[in-house]
């Protein structure tokens, strides 16, 4: 193959009506949007991430349609207004957020090689995600244990299937995250790791933006419903 | 860079379009990034990646307040509190979007805003098709005890 800018060359306008002439010599990094084969590996590997991603977020969103179909739906049971505790919302939310912030900065301590600071940064991650599911299985045991169950009300069944899933969704980042860690420590810095490392903060991040779908609709909206 | 330059073009200006190339991408961080991908590790850049996560952070805080606000506040008319709190929760997901993940147009990140906005078409359609086919089931259901009464 000849060189990337005489190939380009040939395409090109001596007008310049178009706008090649933005990327000359800037082939190599624009491939997968331009002329020059197919995209480096990390494009493609977090493309491929994000599609995955976007299923998860299609699924959950049926969860959120059927939560929203079946609030209403209490066979006499208590509603949204008598059983969320939205000061437990609040510090879920808070501790979601923060791992999610916490989870950036290790992002940009990978980015830096610094390996003392990814462990801090990951450890704190996952400490806050910890904190968020003891919260979470705090609120779920007082529900069960005061007779409002999954069993309880199709408006209980659709809040613990959403919730639960969410929750089982951060468990998994949980391991995940471990997982990074120790691979992050052992194998350094390598690229096949920091594509890992790369899909692992989508996921965190991702989850974070479902649980403020949750929040919002779940709870906040949940208990202004009549 | 400067060794392929186009010929065509006044070197000056080639420059030029060479750096604004990531800027007029449509990008708040201004660079072409993949989402949540950790940018390129230059001198001196740290300060700035740490404050677009915190600027991020800060906002995200401020809409989960308001959010938690709008629930009782006397400020909005009631029936649109709900309203004001899913547009809260929309606002608050592009916040993530863009300074969490990093989500922008340009080149090779396009592919990716595409994939979202076709996710996001999905959601909707998922979201309000079914809260709106179940509502106008529920309105148009004829009530249980007359379906009782009209069996023989």
């Amino acid at each position: 193959m000849s060189s990337p800018s005489s190939a380009l060359r040939a395409g090109s306008d001596p007008y310049h009506l178009g706008h090649h002439n933005e990327w000359i010599g800037t082939e190599p990094e624009y491939t997968g949007a331009r002329s020059g084969g197919p995209a480096p590996k990390r494009i493609v590997v977090g493309y491929g991430f994000w599609i995955f991603i976007l299923s998860d977020v299609i699924m959950f969103s049926v969860l959120f349609a059927s939560y929203a179909v079946l609030a209403g739906n209490r066979a006499g049971g208590l509603g949204p207004r008598d059983l969320f505790d939205l000061r437990d919302t609040a510090a879920e939310t808070a501790l979601l957020l923060l791992s999610s912030f916490m989870c950036g900065m290790a992002s940009l301590a990978v980015a830096w090689r610094n390996q003392l600071w990814t462990q801090i940064t990951l450890f704190i991650t996952g400490l806050l995600g910890a904190g968020f599911l003891a919260l979470e299985a705090r609120e779920f045991t007082h529900l069960v244990s005061i007779g409002a169950g999954p069993t309880r009300s199709a408006f209980l069944s659709a809040f613990f299937t959403l919730v639960g899933c969410h929750g089982i969704h951060v468990t998994v980042g949980l391991l995940w995250l471990g997982t990074m860690m120790a691979q992050l420590l052992t194998k350094g810095f390598r690229e096949n790791i920091r594509h890992r490392f790369l899909c692992f903060t989508l996921f965190w991040h991702a989850l974070d933006i479902i649980w403020v779908g949750i929040f919002s609709l779940v709870y906040l909206i949940g208990t202004i419903l009549p | 860079m400067s060794s392929t330059q186009d010929p065509h073009i006044d070197p000056a200006i080639s420059q030029q379009l060479l750096r604004s190339r990531g800027a007029d991408a449509g990008s708040v961080v201004g660079e072409d990034r993949l989402p949540g991908e950790p940018p390129e590790a230059t001198p001196g850049a740290l300060g700035a990646e740490i404050r677009v996560y915190v600027y991020g952070l800060l906002l995200a805080i401020a809409l989960t307040v308001a959010a938690f606000w709008a629930l009782h506040t006397p400020l909005i008319y009631g029936p649109g509190i709900m309203m004001a709190i899913v547009a809260l929760a929309v606002a608050q997901m592009g916040i993530h979007l863009v300074y969490f993940l990093h989500l922008t147009t340009a080149p090779d990140n396009i592919n990716n805003a595409l994939a979202l906005a076709f996710g996001v078409l999905m959601v909707g359609l998922i979201v309000f098709g079914s809260v709106w086919v179940m509502a106008h089931l529920n309105h148009n259901m004829m009530p249980t005890q007359q379906l009782l009464q009209m069996q023989p």
